[in-house]
């Protein structure tokens, strides 16, 4: 079985980026971006921030503290950059591994950790952050952030919507009904695609023959594909879509250029499937370090900054733990709480009985 | 005699059915190069191939719409679905399609499609992972509908799944994937037919009727019971579409009394149609109405509950209590 390698590959993809792997300054002619040392400051503190508390749940899981945890390691940019694009009144809708992007909607690490230590399926109000739940089906979350984004264009409101997803979903047909809905209602929204490389232990080609972001000329929308490592490509990139999208010039497809650095999440072993060397490629465009070169090299920050930040993550990593510990094990009963927003008669039934059964081993 | 794993009798069923028949095909997310999630097809695509062990994109209407497709090739593909929880988006494949084309087509086309899903929970993992979802294939017609408990079954059972002329659902327990047993791979004599259930443990007072990741916590349960004077007999069910009826009911004309345990909720389960049929067959012979032992009717918690949620051997004794208490 051979196949033509070359079909559909017209000219070569592009990449938007600002910022070099070695911290240069780059200009690109469609995007630019002009950042206050302040704000870069603010952008690579995020990006450290972010790293501790995934690498404090990884530690965390590691020692049984929760079931499993997926790893944002190497993203980081990609999520910073998308979700400080954001404004308040913009929604998000996650997939399972937006820990960064949720940083950005000032949700609570520890509200995170729920999912994955198994004592709620979700602890924040989606309402209250503008930031839905994690969702695990992969591509379920598209359509809705379709929906969502006609809603806010019946309301005539400043808001856009942004839906996260990976390169391996866009094989889902959830994801290209999304796709079209978008396309077709002209809705104000942004998909932004992480292609970490993987879909587990499947690489990209398992999913796709074209570069992701052109799969969106062919639904009737620009795609764009940025450096994911960047976060300055991935603050303006973004900034742009949902600004289009705001001013009614309907869906922008971003695939964010980066790379998956662990493993699928804690139980997966990828030794098993991709090469060490693929790795060492990457860690050579780790997100954070180009920011902090950027930072030295134009004496926007010095030792003692980093100190300051890195002081900060000690912080946050130790009391992320402390109160993963104390977070409490639900209530047997909670089992049937919030199953329908009314009353039911079968759910107080059983509640009921499971109360009385458990009663009886008190006695 | 070989001691395997369940998950490891899969593997070997799965590559001597491959070996058997070069029609046979794999294909799913994750069951190449991984060997799937939990290394069920561990090392066929290295030992068979990429065109018949395919890592598919990630789609699992596509992975069942073009097994259909496979299949009326001649191909004879298995399909894994990775939990439970994902077989929905290929819901309408298999209900749709999967399930009415052979009549629709007045029995012209066959379509020996082996679905196969980790199911249950018990294993700590989040939302989407631990799912009985079997009552909804038992309820499509043009489904077969099976389910392993042991290693021995799982081997023979699968290969059996994947000789079947019809669409096979195999339902696999997730968290016995690593329980072992003795398997005779020498010799085929010992297989019993796909569509039939087994006496796992023979007893005397109540019927046990369970299957999958339940058997092991109902043989448990009747150890126990033992202990107390009392003879439970533990029918694993195997087949749950057809169920096998000759061999549930006799048991329970026998027992005079009978608990229905599974994972799925209680509620429009697969206990309600078992204890309608006991109760129309074997009425007169009842000691006791038919229990049933299962989830509760919400979906599955978070896993710091589940053990609330699981029925447990103390659960399994509870009903046998009120089963006595008639
Ligand atoms: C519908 C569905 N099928 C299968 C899975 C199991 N699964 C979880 S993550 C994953 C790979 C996702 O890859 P990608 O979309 O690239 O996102 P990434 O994990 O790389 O961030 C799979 C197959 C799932 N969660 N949902
Ligand atoms: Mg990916």
């Amino acid at each position: 079985m051979t196949i033509d390698a070359s079909r559909g590959a017209e000219a070569p993809p592009e990449l938007v980026q600002l910022l070099t792997p070695e911290g240069e300054r780059v200009q690109h002619p469609d995007y630019d971006i002009d950042l206050t040392p302040e704000e870069v400051r603010s952008l690579y503190r995020d990006l450290v921030l972010v790293r501790r508390v995934d690498l404090e749940a990884v530690a965390l899981q590691r020692q049984g503290e929760l079931g499993i945890w997926a790893s944002l390691l190497g993203q980081e940019a990609a999520q910073i950059g998308s979700g400080r694009a954001l404004t308040d009144s913009d929604m998000a809708f996650p997939t399972y591994r937006e820990h960064g992007v949720a940083w950005c909607r000032d949700v609570d690490p520890i509200k995170l950790l729920g999912l994955f230590r198994g004592v709620n399926n979700g602890g924040w109000d989606p309402k209250e952050h503008n930031f839905h739940l994690y969702t695990i089906v992969i591509g379920s979350q598209t359509l809705h952030a379709v929906g969502y984004a006609m809603g806010i264009q019946r309301d005539d409101a400043a808001a856009a919507t942004i839906v996260y997803f990976g390169d391996g979903a866009t094989s889902q047909g959830d994801v290209n009904e999304s796709f079209i809905w978008a396309s077709v209602f002209n809705a104000p929204i942004v998909f932004f695609c992480q292609n970490n490389q993987w879909a587990i232990s499947e690489p990209l080609e398992r999913q796709t023959r074209i570069p992701l972001y052109r799969r969106a000329s062919g639904f009737g929308f620009p795609g764009v594909r940025v450096d994911g490592n960047d976060v300055f490509a991935c603050l303006a990139v973004t900034r742009q879509a949902l600004k289009n999208a705001r001013e009614g010039q309907g869906p922008t497809l971003i695939e964010a250029f980066t790379y998956r650095m662990g493993a699928h999440t804690t139980t997966d072993d990828p030794t098993r499937y991709r090469v060490a060397s693929e790795l060492e490629a990457w860690k050579l465009k780790d997100p954070i370090e180009r920011v902090k070169a950027y930072l030295f090299k134009n004496e926007l920050a010095d030792q003692t900054f980093l100190d300051g930040v890195e002081a900060e993550a000690d912080q946050l990593g130790a009391d992320l733990r402390r109160r993963c510990l104390a977070l409490p094990d639900p209530e047997p009963l909670a089992i049937f709480d919030h199953v329908y927003a009314e009353p039911h008669a079968l759910i107080d039934e059983e509640r009921a009985q499971f109360a009385a059964y458990l009663e009886g081993f008190e006695r | 005699m070989t001691v395997m794993s369940l998950s490891k009798a899969l593997n070997e069923g799965m590559r001597k059915a491959m070996e058997d028949d070069p029609k046979v095909l794999i294909m799913g997310e994750d069951v190449g190069k991984l060997g799937g999630v939990f290394r069920v097809t561990d090392g066929l695509q290295k030992d068979f191939g990429e065109d018949r062990v395919i890592d598919t994109p990630l789609a699992e209407s596509g992975i069942i719409g073009t097994a259909i497709g496979l299949a009326l090739r001649g191909y004879r593909p298995v399909c894994e679905i990775q939990f439970d929880g994902f077989v929905f988006p290929a819901a309408d494949q298999i209900i749709t399609q999967l399930a009415k084309m052979p009549m629709r087509s007045l029995g012209a086309i066959k379509l020996p499609v082996v679905v196969r899903i980790p199911c249950g929970g018990g294993i700590g993992a989040v939302e989407h992972h631990s799912e009985s979802p079997e009552a909804y294939f038992t309820h499509t017609a043009g489904l077969r509908v099976v389910a392993c408990s042991n290693p021995a079954d799982a081997y023979s059972m699968i290969q059996q799944a994947i000789r079947s002329d019809d669409p096979v659902i195999f339902f696999e327990p997730k968290r016995r994937y690593w329980e072992k047993a003795d398997v005779d791979t020498a010799d085929t004599g010992w297989w019993t037919p796909m569509d039939k259930g087994l006496v796992v443990r023979p007893g005397t007072d109540v019927t046990l009727l369970t299957h999958g990741p339940m058997v092991k916590t109902c043989l448990e349960a009747a150890q126990a019971a033992e202990e107390e004077g009392r003879s439970l007999e533990v029918v694993d069910l195997r087949s749950l579409n057809p169920l096998d009826q000759p061999l549930v009911m006799e048991s329970v004309r026998k027992t005079g009394r009978a608990v229905v345990v599974h994972e799925a909720p209680v509620n429009q389960g697969l206990g309600a149609e078992l204890a309608a049929r006991i109760t129309e067959q074997c009425f007169y012979h009842l000691e006791s109405p038919v229990l049933r032992v299962g989830g509760f009717s919400t979906p599955y918690p978070p896993s710091k509950l589940e053990e609330h949620y699981l029925p447990d051997l103390d659960r399994v004794l509870d009903a046998v209590d009120r089963a006595f208490a008639y």
